[in-house]
């Protein structure tokens, strides 16, 4: 891994790759507020789906900086399993907010599939799955292609 | 908040938010006009946190909860910051879609700001 760093630096986060930083990223940023905000303020309410929100916000921002550093072989497998865990949080939570609403009276990110977050809770894992599904080998031919066309293409 | 402050935010951060993703699809790599957009977003967030401090004193009050209307304005606060660095580290297209995405995730944080604090469904 070290020897493809210094020959191919950072081929990994090409393209795509970056916007989907981008958006965990935001929905880091959006769990860790709004936990945040529960915790402090009414904790005592709906102790489970409070400390769900915290979870589901430590794992978002797990994901965003594995996303990052998957060049690394050790942050390449925390990205599959805190991507896992996400897809999987989304599904057991969403769907036992519709069964059991009792429970989840309180929002969290994932209540009902992430539908306050116009489901993009839903979406990413699924996009970040197939990412790094399609960048199981390494920096693959065709993102070096890519950069070569984005600075031969360039305009600025 | 003000409705209309709240409203030009709200255009300005979407209508950036397209521009950039336009432009970065159409493989623009960040320029003066894209970075310049997100700063733009930025000093009409600062100026928001002016009127949050002013606002309750000549009694205009969050109907909603204050601490959850700093966060995400103290969110809102960090994204153009973040994602100007990540153009100037990284001058590629996607860096103006990134832009972009920062652009859109500021509007829908303002308009959440505004339903925070006028609009109380419980």
């Amino acid at each position: 891994m070290d020897a493809d760093m210094t020959t191919a630096p950072r081929r990994r986060i090409t393209g795509i790759a970056r916007v989907l930083i981008v958006v965990y990223g935001v929905m880091a940023l959006a769990a860790t507020g709004r936990s945040f905000v529960q915790i402090v303020g009414e904790f005592d309410q709906a102790p489970l789906a409070y400390s769900l929100s915290a979870a589901s916000a430590l794992v978002y921002i797990l994901a965003t900086l594995a996303l990052i550093f998957s060049r690394s072989a050790v942050w390449y497998v925390i990205a599959w399993v805190a991507v896992l865990f996400e897809l999987a949080g989304v599904l057991v939570i969403g769907t036992l907010s519709i069964v059991l609403p009792d429970l989840f009276q309180h929002p969290t990110v994932w209540s009902l599939y992430g539908n306050g977050y116009l489901f993009v809770p839903l979406v990413l894992p699924v996009f970040g799955l197939w990412w790094l599904w399609r960048n199981r080998s390494g920096g693959s031919a065709d993102d070096t292609a890519d950069t070569e066309a984005e600075v031969a293409g360039s305009t600025w | 908040m003000i409705l209309w402050f709240t409203l030009t935010q709200v255009v300005v951060a979407a209508a950036a938010g397209v521009l950039c993703i336009v432009l970065g699809l159409a493989g623009r790599r960040p320029s003066d006009l894209t970075v310049g957009a997100l700063a733009l977003i930025e000093v009409l967030l600062i100026a928001q946190v002016v009127m949050g401090i002013v606002a309750p004193m000549l009694g205009n009050s969050p109907s909603g909860n204050p601490l959850e209307w700093w966060v995400y304005l103290i969110g809102a606060l960090l994204v153009p910051p973040a994602a100007v660095a990540w153009a100037l580290l990284e001058r590629s297209r996607w860096s103006t879609v990134v832009l972009g995405v920062g652009a859109l995730a500021v509007a829908v944080m303002v308009w959440r700001m505004e339903v925070i604090w006028t609009v109380q469904l419980a």
